[in-house]
Protein backbone atom coordinates (compact mmCIF):
# COMPACT_ATOMS: atom_id res chain seq x y z
CA UNK A 1 0.00 0.00 0.00
CA UNK A 2 1.81 3.49 -0.85
CA UNK A 3 1.37 6.31 1.51
CA UNK A 4 -1.23 8.32 -0.49
CA UNK A 5 -3.21 5.17 0.23
CA UNK A 6 -2.24 4.76 3.30
CA UNK A 7 -2.74 8.12 4.17
CA UNK A 8 -6.33 8.04 2.48
CA UNK A 9 -7.97 5.48 4.23
CA UNK A 10 -6.89 6.87 7.37
CA UNK A 11 -8.94 10.28 6.47
CA UNK A 12 -12.21 7.98 5.38
CA UNK A 13 -11.73 6.55 8.78
CA UNK A 14 -11.79 9.74 10.30
CA UNK A 15 -14.62 10.74 8.36
CA UNK A 16 -16.87 7.63 8.92
CA UNK A 17 -15.78 7.86 12.89
CA UNK A 18 -17.16 11.52 12.88
CA UNK A 19 -20.40 10.46 10.99
CA UNK A 20 -21.09 7.49 13.49
CA UNK A 21 -20.70 9.70 16.70
CA UNK A 22 -23.12 12.84 15.13
CA UNK A 23 -25.28 9.52 13.97
CA UNK A 24 -25.21 8.32 17.43
CA UNK A 25 -26.02 11.56 19.15
CA UNK A 26 -28.83 12.43 17.03
CA UNK A 27 -30.25 8.57 17.82
CA UNK A 28 -29.74 8.38 21.02
CA UNK A 29 -32.08 10.86 22.81
CA UNK A 30 -34.95 9.58 20.40
CA UNK A 31 -34.19 6.22 21.49
CA UNK A 32 -33.72 6.82 24.95
CA UNK A 33 -37.21 8.54 24.60
CA UNK A 34 -38.90 5.77 23.28
CA UNK A 35 -37.16 3.00 25.43
CA UNK A 36 -38.11 4.76 28.43
CA UNK A 37 -41.63 5.25 27.35
CA UNK A 38 -42.72 1.07 27.60
CA UNK A 39 -40.72 1.12 31.04
CA UNK A 40 -42.93 0.39 33.96
CA UNK A 41 -41.20 2.97 36.84
CA UNK A 42 -38.85 0.18 38.55
CA UNK A 43 -37.74 -0.81 34.94
CA UNK A 44 -36.48 2.67 34.34
CA UNK A 45 -35.24 3.10 37.67
CA UNK A 46 -32.52 0.41 37.31
CA UNK A 47 -28.21 0.86 37.13
CA UNK A 48 -27.07 0.24 35.13
CA UNK A 49 -29.52 0.82 32.71
CA UNK A 50 -31.25 -1.80 30.47
CA UNK A 51 -31.33 -0.82 26.87
CA UNK A 52 -34.47 -2.74 26.11
CA UNK A 53 -37.72 -2.92 27.72
CA UNK A 54 -38.72 -6.25 28.96
CA UNK A 55 -41.75 -6.74 28.80
CA UNK A 56 -43.33 -4.22 26.97
CA UNK A 57 -45.57 -1.80 28.88
CA UNK A 58 -48.25 -0.95 26.08
CA UNK A 59 -49.82 0.32 29.25
CA UNK A 60 -48.27 3.88 29.50
CA UNK A 61 -49.58 5.10 26.53
CA UNK A 62 -53.47 4.01 27.40
CA UNK A 63 -52.38 5.19 30.77
CA UNK A 64 -50.96 8.53 29.01
CA UNK A 65 -54.27 9.04 26.87
CA UNK A 66 -56.52 8.34 29.88
CA UNK A 67 -54.82 11.31 31.94
CA UNK A 68 -54.90 13.99 29.66
CA UNK A 69 -57.47 13.89 26.98
CA UNK A 70 -54.92 13.75 23.92
CA UNK A 71 -57.48 12.63 21.76
CA UNK A 72 -59.06 15.59 22.34
CA UNK A 73 -55.74 17.60 21.52
CA UNK A 74 -54.85 15.67 18.38
CA UNK A 75 -58.14 16.91 17.17
CA UNK A 76 -57.75 20.33 18.33
CA UNK A 77 -54.32 20.75 16.75
CA UNK A 78 -55.42 19.33 13.86
CA UNK A 79 -58.30 21.83 13.50
CA UNK A 80 -55.41 24.72 13.93
CA UNK A 81 -53.38 23.08 11.46
CA UNK A 82 -55.80 22.49 8.79
CA UNK A 83 -56.37 26.38 9.12
CA UNK A 84 -52.92 27.70 9.37
CA UNK A 85 -51.60 25.43 6.39
CA UNK A 86 -54.05 26.17 3.70
CA UNK A 87 -54.08 29.95 4.82
CA UNK A 88 -50.08 29.84 4.35
CA UNK A 89 -49.99 27.85 1.20
CA UNK A 90 -52.41 29.55 -0.62
CA UNK A 91 -51.64 33.26 0.41
CA UNK A 92 -47.81 32.73 0.19
CA UNK A 93 -47.82 31.46 -2.98
CA UNK A 94 -50.46 34.29 -4.07
CA UNK A 95 -48.21 36.66 -2.99
CA UNK A 96 -44.81 34.91 -4.42
CA UNK A 97 -46.55 34.74 -8.01
CA UNK A 98 -46.18 38.76 -7.38
CA UNK A 99 -43.16 39.13 -6.11
CA UNK A 100 -41.55 36.99 -8.90
CA UNK A 101 -43.25 37.80 -11.85
CA UNK A 102 -45.47 40.87 -12.32
CA UNK A 103 -44.20 44.42 -12.21
CA UNK A 104 -46.06 47.14 -10.17
CA UNK A 105 -44.86 49.89 -7.65
CA UNK A 106 -43.91 49.57 -4.75
CA UNK A 107 -42.86 45.86 -5.04
CA UNK A 108 -39.34 45.98 -4.19
CA UNK A 109 -40.17 48.38 -1.15
CA UNK A 110 -42.37 46.12 0.08
CA UNK A 111 -40.21 43.03 -0.48
CA UNK A 112 -37.97 44.54 1.26
CA UNK A 113 -39.86 45.27 4.20
CA UNK A 114 -40.84 41.48 3.91
CA UNK A 115 -37.30 40.58 4.08
CA UNK A 116 -36.31 42.74 7.28
CA UNK A 117 -39.46 41.36 9.40
CA UNK A 118 -37.68 38.51 9.71
CA UNK A 119 -34.97 39.97 11.44
CA UNK A 120 -38.33 41.56 13.92
CA UNK A 121 -37.98 39.14 17.14
CA UNK A 122 -41.24 37.79 17.71
CA UNK A 123 -41.23 39.64 21.50
CA UNK A 124 -41.63 42.86 20.03
CA UNK A 125 -45.08 42.14 18.54
CA UNK A 126 -46.66 39.73 20.58
CA UNK A 127 -47.70 41.85 23.55
CA UNK A 128 -49.93 44.48 20.91
CA UNK A 129 -51.24 41.46 19.30
CA UNK A 130 -52.19 39.85 22.23
CA UNK A 131 -53.85 43.04 23.71
CA UNK A 132 -55.57 43.45 20.10
CA UNK A 133 -57.06 40.38 19.74
CA UNK A 134 -58.31 40.21 23.48
CA UNK A 135 -59.74 43.54 22.48
CA UNK A 136 -61.29 42.16 19.83
CA UNK A 137 -62.82 39.55 21.94
CA UNK A 138 -60.75 37.09 20.66
CA UNK A 139 -58.89 35.63 23.35
CA UNK A 140 -59.20 32.41 23.78
CA UNK A 141 -60.08 30.91 20.59
CA UNK A 142 -58.09 29.44 17.55
CA UNK A 143 -58.86 32.96 15.81
CA UNK A 144 -55.34 34.84 16.67
CA UNK A 145 -53.32 31.32 16.22
CA UNK A 146 -55.23 30.82 12.46
CA UNK A 147 -56.04 33.69 10.73
CA UNK A 148 -52.37 35.80 10.24
CA UNK A 149 -51.22 32.89 8.20
CA UNK A 150 -54.24 34.07 5.52
CA UNK A 151 -51.94 37.29 5.58
CA UNK A 152 -49.15 35.96 3.40
CA UNK A 153 -48.55 33.21 5.14
CA UNK A 154 -45.01 34.80 6.42
CA UNK A 155 -41.67 36.48 5.21
CA UNK A 156 -39.87 33.20 4.99
CA UNK A 157 -42.53 31.32 2.57
CA UNK A 158 -43.21 33.93 0.20
CA UNK A 159 -39.23 34.13 -0.19
CA UNK A 160 -39.19 30.30 -0.59
CA UNK A 161 -41.87 30.23 -3.01
CA UNK A 162 -40.64 33.37 -5.02
CA UNK A 163 -37.27 31.64 -5.28
CA UNK A 164 -39.08 28.60 -6.94
CA UNK A 165 -41.13 30.55 -9.02
CA UNK A 166 -37.90 32.28 -10.70
CA UNK A 167 -36.44 28.99 -12.12
CA UNK A 168 -39.30 28.55 -14.03
CA UNK A 169 -38.42 29.91 -17.79
CA UNK A 170 -40.49 32.99 -18.35
CA UNK A 171 -41.11 32.10 -22.07
CA UNK A 172 -44.02 29.81 -20.75
CA UNK A 173 -46.08 32.61 -19.20
CA UNK A 174 -45.04 35.11 -21.99
CA UNK A 175 -46.48 32.42 -24.44
CA UNK A 176 -49.73 31.64 -22.49
CA UNK A 177 -50.30 35.86 -22.44
CA UNK A 178 -49.64 35.75 -25.97
CA UNK A 179 -52.52 33.13 -26.15
CA UNK A 180 -54.62 34.95 -24.07
CA UNK A 181 -54.03 33.61 -20.88
CA UNK A 182 -55.02 36.36 -17.72
CA UNK A 183 -52.75 36.03 -14.67
CA UNK A 184 -55.19 34.40 -12.64
CA UNK A 185 -54.62 31.53 -15.49
CA UNK A 186 -51.10 31.45 -16.01
CA UNK A 187 -51.00 31.22 -11.94
CA UNK A 188 -53.39 28.27 -11.95
CA UNK A 189 -52.15 26.56 -14.81
CA UNK A 190 -48.66 27.31 -15.38
CA UNK A 191 -46.99 28.09 -11.92
CA UNK A 192 -48.96 26.10 -9.52
CA UNK A 193 -48.38 23.14 -10.80
CA UNK A 194 -44.79 23.49 -12.25
CA UNK A 195 -43.76 24.35 -7.96
CA UNK A 196 -46.32 21.44 -6.54
CA UNK A 197 -43.02 20.24 -4.66
CA UNK A 198 -42.46 23.78 -3.40
CA UNK A 199 -45.72 24.23 -2.42
CA UNK A 200 -45.60 20.98 -0.38
CA UNK A 201 -42.48 22.00 1.39
CA UNK A 202 -44.03 25.10 1.99
CA UNK A 203 -47.32 23.31 3.47
CA UNK A 204 -44.53 20.85 5.78
CA UNK A 205 -42.57 23.84 6.97
CA UNK A 206 -45.97 25.29 8.31
CA UNK A 207 -47.60 21.82 9.50
CA UNK A 208 -44.42 21.33 11.90
CA UNK A 209 -43.79 25.07 12.67
CA UNK A 210 -47.85 25.11 13.78
CA UNK A 211 -47.62 21.30 15.45
CA UNK A 212 -44.49 22.15 17.14
CA UNK A 213 -45.77 26.16 18.53
CA UNK A 214 -45.83 26.74 22.19
CA UNK A 215 -45.93 30.18 22.60
CA UNK A 216 -48.83 31.44 20.84
CA UNK A 217 -51.07 28.69 22.00
CA UNK A 218 -49.87 29.37 25.58
CA UNK A 219 -50.88 33.32 25.65
CA UNK A 220 -53.80 32.95 23.61
CA UNK A 221 -55.22 29.53 25.24
CA UNK A 222 -56.64 29.39 28.32
CA UNK A 223 -59.52 26.96 28.86
CA UNK A 224 -57.89 23.39 28.87
CA UNK A 225 -60.60 22.11 26.11
CA UNK A 226 -58.76 24.13 23.85
CA UNK A 227 -55.79 23.25 24.20
CA UNK A 228 -53.34 21.96 21.51
CA UNK A 229 -50.76 18.40 21.99
CA UNK A 230 -47.82 20.92 23.13
CA UNK A 231 -50.22 22.91 26.07
CA UNK A 232 -51.34 19.11 26.56
CA UNK A 233 -47.84 17.75 27.16
CA UNK A 234 -46.82 20.45 28.96
CA UNK A 235 -49.75 19.83 31.58
CA UNK A 236 -49.00 16.67 31.52
CA UNK A 237 -45.43 17.49 32.92
CA UNK A 238 -47.13 19.45 35.76
CA UNK A 239 -49.10 16.68 37.05
CA UNK A 240 -46.28 13.75 36.71
CA UNK A 241 -43.56 15.32 36.77
CA UNK A 242 -41.61 11.98 38.41
CA UNK A 243 -43.21 9.22 36.64
CA UNK A 244 -40.62 9.53 33.76
CA UNK A 245 -41.82 6.31 31.36
CA UNK A 246 -45.59 8.28 31.81
CA UNK A 247 -44.06 11.21 30.13
CA UNK A 248 -41.58 9.62 27.77
CA UNK A 249 -44.97 7.80 26.75
CA UNK A 250 -46.50 11.42 26.06
CA UNK A 251 -43.59 12.81 24.29
CA UNK A 252 -44.20 9.99 21.94
CA UNK A 253 -47.59 11.33 21.64
CA UNK A 254 -46.92 14.25 20.77
CA UNK A 255 -43.66 13.60 18.37
CA UNK A 256 -45.50 10.70 15.97
CA UNK A 257 -47.36 12.97 14.03
CA UNK A 258 -44.64 15.06 12.71
CA UNK A 259 -42.04 12.13 12.61
CA UNK A 260 -44.52 10.54 10.10
CA UNK A 261 -45.27 14.01 8.21
CA UNK A 262 -41.54 14.40 8.14
CA UNK A 263 -40.87 11.18 6.52
CA UNK A 264 -43.76 11.22 3.65
CA UNK A 265 -42.08 14.40 2.76
CA UNK A 266 -38.55 14.46 4.04
CA UNK A 267 -37.18 14.89 0.25
CA UNK A 268 -38.79 17.66 -0.35
CA UNK A 269 -38.12 19.18 2.83
CA UNK A 270 -34.24 19.32 2.47
CA UNK A 271 -34.42 20.36 -0.89
CA UNK A 272 -36.25 22.85 0.29
CA UNK A 273 -34.11 24.37 3.47
CA UNK A 274 -31.38 23.71 0.88
CA UNK A 275 -32.98 26.33 -1.76
CA UNK A 276 -33.07 29.45 0.92
CA UNK A 277 -29.92 28.78 2.34
CA UNK A 278 -28.15 28.92 -0.96
CA UNK A 279 -29.38 31.88 -2.67
CA UNK A 280 -30.54 33.46 0.91
CA UNK B 1 -60.91 41.35 -15.18
CA UNK B 2 -57.59 39.72 -14.17
CA UNK B 3 -58.94 36.59 -15.69
CA UNK B 4 -59.79 38.37 -18.58
CA UNK B 5 -56.25 38.24 -20.86
CA UNK B 6 -54.02 40.54 -21.77
CA UNK B 7 -54.13 40.88 -25.77
CA UNK B 8 -50.47 42.55 -27.91
CA UNK B 9 -52.85 45.02 -29.48
CA UNK B 10 -53.49 46.85 -25.86
CA UNK B 11 -51.23 49.85 -25.57
CA UNK B 12 -47.98 49.83 -23.06
CA UNK B 13 -49.29 52.11 -20.40
CA UNK B 14 -52.59 50.09 -20.74
CA UNK B 15 -50.80 46.78 -20.06
CA UNK B 16 -48.76 48.04 -17.56
CA UNK B 17 -51.46 49.91 -15.24
CA UNK B 18 -53.27 46.47 -15.45
CA UNK B 19 -49.99 44.38 -14.36
CA UNK B 20 -49.52 47.26 -11.82
CA UNK B 21 -53.13 46.50 -10.21
CA UNK B 22 -52.71 42.91 -10.82
CA UNK B 23 -49.21 42.77 -8.73
CA UNK B 24 -51.10 44.52 -5.85
CA UNK B 25 -54.06 41.96 -6.06
CA UNK B 26 -52.01 39.08 -5.42
CA UNK B 27 -49.95 40.66 -2.93
CA UNK B 28 -52.59 42.31 -0.93
CA UNK B 29 -52.93 39.11 1.40
CA UNK B 30 -49.06 39.82 2.54
CA UNK B 31 -49.35 43.71 2.46
CA UNK B 32 -52.11 43.65 4.42
CA UNK B 33 -50.50 41.01 6.88
CA UNK B 34 -47.42 43.07 7.18
CA UNK B 35 -49.41 46.59 8.08
CA UNK B 36 -51.59 44.60 10.51
CA UNK B 37 -49.30 41.91 12.26
CA UNK B 38 -46.15 43.21 12.05
CA UNK B 39 -45.71 46.92 11.35
CA UNK B 40 -48.62 48.17 13.17
CA UNK B 41 -48.08 45.70 16.04
CA UNK B 42 -44.58 47.00 15.88
CA UNK B 43 -45.39 50.77 16.02
CA UNK B 44 -47.96 50.22 18.94
CA UNK B 45 -45.47 48.10 20.89
CA UNK B 46 -42.67 51.29 20.38
CA UNK B 47 -45.94 53.15 21.72
CA UNK B 48 -46.80 50.83 25.06
CA UNK B 49 -43.23 50.82 25.72
CA UNK B 50 -44.00 54.88 27.03
CA UNK B 51 -47.00 53.29 29.34
CA UNK B 52 -47.76 51.30 32.23
CA UNK B 53 -50.44 49.20 30.01
CA UNK B 54 -51.91 46.43 32.21
CA UNK B 55 -53.48 43.78 30.87
CA UNK B 56 -56.80 44.67 30.91
CA UNK B 57 -56.00 47.17 28.29
CA UNK B 58 -55.50 50.23 30.45
CA UNK B 59 -52.64 52.56 29.80
CA UNK B 60 -51.09 56.48 30.98
CA UNK B 61 -48.15 57.55 29.64
CA UNK B 62 -45.09 57.48 31.75
CA UNK B 63 -42.74 58.87 29.42
CA UNK B 64 -38.80 56.54 29.64
CA UNK B 65 -39.75 55.08 33.17
CA UNK B 66 -39.71 51.67 31.77
CA UNK B 67 -36.14 51.96 30.38
CA UNK B 68 -35.43 54.03 33.27
CA UNK B 69 -36.20 51.22 35.77
CA UNK B 70 -34.31 48.58 33.13
CA UNK B 71 -31.41 50.35 32.78
CA UNK B 72 -30.99 52.07 36.25
CA UNK B 73 -30.81 48.77 37.73
CA UNK B 74 -33.92 49.26 39.75
CA UNK B 75 -35.42 46.18 37.86
CA UNK B 76 -33.30 43.28 39.51
CA UNK B 77 -33.83 40.42 36.64
CA UNK B 78 -33.32 43.13 33.41
CA UNK B 79 -29.01 42.90 33.50
CA UNK B 80 -29.29 39.38 34.89
CA UNK B 81 -31.45 38.40 31.55
CA UNK B 82 -29.04 40.24 29.35
CA UNK B 83 -25.75 38.40 31.11
CA UNK B 84 -27.76 34.80 31.03
CA UNK B 85 -28.68 35.14 27.58
CA UNK B 86 -25.33 36.88 26.44
CA UNK B 87 -23.75 33.37 27.78
CA UNK B 88 -26.22 31.69 25.93
CA UNK B 89 -25.13 33.26 22.35
CA UNK B 90 -21.77 33.30 22.89
CA UNK B 91 -21.78 29.38 23.85
CA UNK B 92 -24.58 27.53 21.61
CA UNK B 93 -24.21 29.81 18.75
CA UNK B 94 -20.16 29.02 18.17
CA UNK B 95 -20.71 25.41 19.29
CA UNK B 96 -24.00 25.01 16.70
CA UNK B 97 -21.94 26.78 13.57
CA UNK B 98 -18.43 24.70 14.09
CA UNK B 99 -20.47 21.33 14.82
CA UNK B 100 -23.00 21.31 12.05
CA UNK B 101 -19.90 22.43 9.48
CA UNK B 102 -17.70 19.66 10.92
CA UNK B 103 -20.61 16.91 10.06
CA UNK B 104 -21.50 18.69 6.59
CA UNK B 105 -17.42 18.80 5.72
CA UNK B 106 -17.65 14.71 6.90
CA UNK B 107 -20.93 14.42 5.18
CA UNK B 108 -19.28 16.12 1.93
CA UNK B 109 -16.68 13.25 1.54
CA UNK B 110 -16.99 10.26 -0.53
CA UNK B 111 -19.06 8.32 1.72
CA UNK B 112 -21.43 5.21 1.61
CA UNK B 113 -25.25 6.73 2.95
CA UNK B 114 -25.01 10.21 2.33
CA UNK B 115 -28.71 10.94 2.67
CA UNK B 116 -29.35 8.23 5.29
CA UNK B 117 -26.79 10.22 7.87
CA UNK B 118 -28.50 13.55 6.48
CA UNK B 119 -31.56 12.81 7.21
CA UNK B 120 -30.58 11.46 10.97
CA UNK B 121 -28.89 14.74 11.36
CA UNK B 122 -31.96 16.75 10.13
CA UNK B 123 -34.12 14.50 12.31
CA UNK B 124 -34.05 15.93 15.98
CA UNK B 125 -35.14 19.17 14.74
CA UNK B 126 -38.70 18.49 13.48
CA UNK B 127 -39.36 17.29 17.31
CA UNK B 128 -41.78 19.90 19.24
CA UNK B 129 -39.82 22.22 21.52
CA UNK B 130 -42.17 20.92 24.51
CA UNK B 131 -40.95 17.15 23.96
CA UNK B 132 -37.70 18.15 23.55
CA UNK B 133 -37.62 19.67 26.96
CA UNK B 134 -38.89 16.50 28.19
CA UNK B 135 -36.40 14.34 26.45
CA UNK B 136 -33.63 16.69 28.14
CA UNK B 137 -35.32 16.69 31.14
CA UNK B 138 -34.53 12.92 31.65
CA UNK B 139 -31.27 12.39 29.92
CA UNK B 140 -29.60 15.25 32.03
CA UNK B 141 -31.56 14.33 34.88
CA UNK B 142 -28.21 13.65 37.73
CA UNK B 143 -29.90 10.65 39.37
CA UNK B 144 -30.85 8.25 36.47
CA UNK B 145 -30.16 10.16 33.50
CA UNK B 146 -28.82 8.74 30.02
CA UNK B 147 -25.47 10.80 30.49
CA UNK B 148 -24.76 10.86 34.12
CA UNK B 149 -25.35 7.14 33.89
CA UNK B 150 -22.41 6.62 30.60
CA UNK B 151 -20.45 9.56 32.21
CA UNK B 152 -20.20 7.22 35.76
CA UNK B 153 -19.91 3.76 33.50
CA UNK B 154 -16.58 4.71 32.71
CA UNK B 155 -15.68 6.93 36.18
CA UNK B 156 -16.38 10.32 36.00
CA UNK B 157 -18.54 11.69 38.43
CA UNK B 158 -21.42 13.26 36.69
CA UNK B 159 -22.70 16.95 36.86
CA UNK B 160 -25.92 18.48 38.00
CA UNK B 161 -26.30 19.66 34.51
CA UNK B 162 -29.24 22.37 34.80
CA UNK B 163 -29.80 21.48 38.55
CA UNK B 164 -26.39 23.91 39.03
CA UNK B 165 -26.03 27.43 38.47
CA UNK B 166 -23.15 27.28 37.38
CA UNK B 167 -23.53 24.39 34.84
CA UNK B 168 -26.90 25.25 33.49
CA UNK B 169 -26.25 27.68 30.29
CA UNK B 170 -23.31 25.44 29.53
CA UNK B 171 -26.19 22.00 29.83
CA UNK B 172 -28.64 24.35 27.36
CA UNK B 173 -25.85 24.90 24.71
CA UNK B 174 -24.82 21.16 24.84
CA UNK B 175 -28.34 20.52 24.27
CA UNK B 176 -28.67 23.05 21.77
CA UNK B 177 -26.86 21.38 19.13
CA UNK B 178 -28.51 18.49 19.36
CA UNK B 179 -31.30 20.66 16.63
CA UNK B 180 -27.93 21.55 14.66
CA UNK B 181 -29.30 19.29 11.35
CA UNK B 182 -31.24 22.10 9.85
CA UNK B 183 -27.71 24.33 9.58
CA UNK B 184 -26.00 20.99 8.59
CA UNK B 185 -28.17 20.57 5.66
CA UNK B 186 -27.62 24.01 4.32
CA UNK B 187 -23.76 23.98 4.71
CA UNK B 188 -23.89 20.36 3.07
CA UNK B 189 -25.87 22.12 0.27
CA UNK B 190 -23.25 24.89 -0.11
CA UNK B 191 -20.26 22.44 0.04
CA UNK B 192 -21.71 20.56 -2.94
CA UNK B 193 -21.76 24.11 -5.07
CA UNK B 194 -18.12 24.67 -4.42
CA UNK B 195 -16.62 24.01 -7.98
CA UNK B 196 -14.66 21.17 -8.35
CA UNK B 197 -12.02 22.78 -10.50
CA UNK B 198 -10.96 25.00 -7.80
CA UNK B 199 -9.70 22.13 -5.33
CA UNK B 200 -8.06 20.43 -8.47
CA UNK B 201 -6.29 24.42 -9.47
CA UNK B 202 -4.87 23.84 -5.69
CA UNK B 203 -3.84 20.78 -5.85
CA UNK B 204 -1.62 21.31 -9.13
CA UNK B 205 -0.33 24.43 -7.29
CA UNK B 206 1.07 21.92 -5.11
CA UNK B 207 -1.64 22.68 -1.96
CA UNK B 208 -2.58 20.17 0.52
CA UNK B 209 -5.80 19.20 2.08
CA UNK B 210 -5.31 22.25 4.76
CA UNK B 211 -4.47 24.64 1.77
CA UNK B 212 -7.64 23.31 -0.28
CA UNK B 213 -9.80 23.76 2.78
CA UNK B 214 -8.24 27.44 3.99
CA UNK B 215 -8.22 29.07 0.41
CA UNK B 216 -10.62 27.28 -1.61
CA UNK B 217 -13.62 25.47 0.78
CA UNK B 218 -13.26 28.51 3.57
CA UNK B 219 -13.49 31.43 1.52
CA UNK B 220 -16.04 29.79 -1.12
CA UNK B 221 -17.90 28.91 2.15
CA UNK B 222 -18.40 32.07 3.73
CA UNK B 223 -21.44 33.48 2.64
CA UNK B 224 -23.40 30.38 3.59
CA UNK B 225 -21.58 30.67 7.03
CA UNK B 226 -22.47 34.21 7.36
CA UNK B 227 -25.89 33.63 6.45
CA UNK B 228 -26.37 30.61 8.91
CA UNK B 229 -24.73 32.87 11.39
CA UNK B 230 -27.10 35.49 11.20
CA UNK B 231 -29.84 33.47 11.56
CA UNK B 232 -28.71 31.29 14.55
CA UNK B 233 -27.66 34.42 16.54
CA UNK B 234 -30.96 35.93 16.20
CA UNK B 235 -32.34 32.49 16.90
CA UNK B 236 -30.59 32.05 20.17
CA UNK B 237 -31.31 35.53 21.72
CA UNK B 238 -34.85 34.16 21.59
CA UNK B 239 -34.83 31.16 23.25
CA UNK B 240 -38.01 30.71 25.63
CA UNK B 241 -39.12 27.11 25.81
CA UNK B 242 -36.23 25.81 27.23
CA UNK B 243 -36.14 28.03 30.53
CA UNK B 244 -39.91 28.13 30.85
CA UNK B 245 -40.15 24.16 30.73
CA UNK B 246 -37.39 22.83 32.10
CA UNK B 247 -35.55 25.74 34.67
CA UNK B 248 -38.39 27.85 35.06
CA UNK B 249 -35.23 30.59 34.59
CA UNK B 250 -33.39 28.84 37.69
CA UNK B 251 -31.81 28.01 39.72
CA UNK B 252 -30.99 31.40 41.09
CA UNK B 253 -32.05 32.66 37.76
CA UNK B 254 -28.89 31.48 36.37
CA UNK B 255 -31.30 30.27 33.18
CA UNK B 256 -33.60 33.80 32.88
CA UNK B 257 -33.12 34.18 29.60
CA UNK B 258 -34.31 37.39 28.04
CA UNK B 259 -37.65 36.64 26.17
CA UNK B 260 -38.94 34.25 29.81
CA UNK B 261 -37.91 37.31 31.64
CA UNK B 262 -40.30 39.38 29.01
CA UNK B 263 -42.58 36.71 28.81
CA UNK B 264 -42.95 36.82 33.00
CA UNK B 265 -43.00 40.82 32.68
CA UNK B 266 -46.38 40.63 30.50
CA UNK B 267 -47.98 37.62 31.77
CA UNK B 268 -46.68 37.07 35.43
CA UNK B 269 -46.61 40.51 36.71
CA UNK B 270 -49.16 42.02 34.06
CA UNK B 271 -46.54 44.75 33.32
CA UNK B 272 -47.51 45.22 29.58
CA UNK B 273 -46.07 48.23 28.87
CA UNK B 274 -42.87 47.45 30.49
CA UNK B 275 -42.64 44.04 28.37
CA UNK B 276 -42.83 46.18 25.57
CA UNK B 277 -39.81 48.40 26.40
CA UNK B 278 -38.03 45.18 27.23
CA UNK B 279 -38.94 43.77 23.73
CA UNK B 280 -37.86 46.91 22.08
CA UNK B 281 -34.37 46.66 23.76
CA UNK B 282 -34.25 43.04 22.19
CA UNK B 283 -34.75 44.12 18.95
CA UNK B 284 -32.30 47.04 19.30
CA UNK B 285 -29.67 44.55 20.12
CA UNK B 286 -30.31 41.86 17.52
CA UNK B 287 -30.25 44.55 14.78
CA UNK B 288 -26.84 45.99 16.49
CA UNK B 289 -25.29 42.60 16.69
CA UNK B 290 -26.91 41.90 13.13
CA UNK B 291 -25.33 45.15 11.90
CA UNK B 292 -21.85 44.24 13.70
CA UNK B 293 -21.71 41.19 11.33
CA UNK B 294 -22.86 42.97 8.36
CA UNK B 295 -20.25 44.78 8.96
CA UNK B 296 -17.32 43.03 9.36
CA UNK B 297 -18.76 40.64 6.92
CA UNK B 298 -17.18 42.67 4.03
CA UNK B 299 -13.68 41.72 5.43
CA UNK B 300 -14.58 37.70 5.54
CA UNK B 301 -17.53 37.08 3.12
CA UNK B 302 -16.37 36.10 -0.19
CA UNK B 303 -19.02 36.25 -3.12
CA UNK B 304 -18.12 35.12 -6.16
CA UNK B 305 -20.01 37.45 -8.92
CA UNK B 306 -17.05 39.70 -10.31
CA UNK B 307 -14.18 38.53 -8.52
CA UNK B 308 -13.59 34.86 -9.16
CA UNK B 309 -10.01 35.25 -8.96
CA UNK B 310 -9.99 36.26 -4.64
CA UNK B 311 -10.69 32.45 -4.35
CA UNK B 312 -6.98 31.25 -4.84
Amino acid sequence: MTVGKLRKNTWMVFVYTLLLAGAAASLAPLYWLVRSSFMSLSQIFILPPKWIPSPFRWSNYAKAFSVVPFGRYYLNTALIVAGVVSGTVITSSLSAYAFARLRWRGRNALFACLIASMMLPFAVTMIPLFVGWSRLGFANTYVPLILPAWFGGGAYNIFLLRQFYMTIPRELDESAFVDGAGYVTIYRSILLPLTRPALIVVGMFAFMGCWNDFLGPLIYLSSSSLYTVSLGLRMFQGMYNAEWNLMMAASVVALLPVIVVFFIGQRYIIEGITLTGIKG
Amino acid sequence: MMVAGMRPRAGKAAYAARENLAGWLFALPAALGFLLFTLGPMIASLFYGFTDLTISGKWNLIGLENYARMFSGRDNYFYKALWVTTQYVLMSVPMKIVYAFLLAMALNQPVRGKSVFRTIFYLPTIVPTVAISMIWLWLLNPDFGLINQMLRSVGIKGLKWIYDKRSVIPSLSLMSMWTTGGITVVFLAGLQDVPKHLYEATSLDGGGAWARFRHVTLPMMSPTIFFNLCTTLIGSFQVFSEAYIMTNGGPDNASLFYVFYLYREAFSFTRMGSACAIAWVLFIIIMAVTMLVFKTSDRWVFYQAGEGGKAL
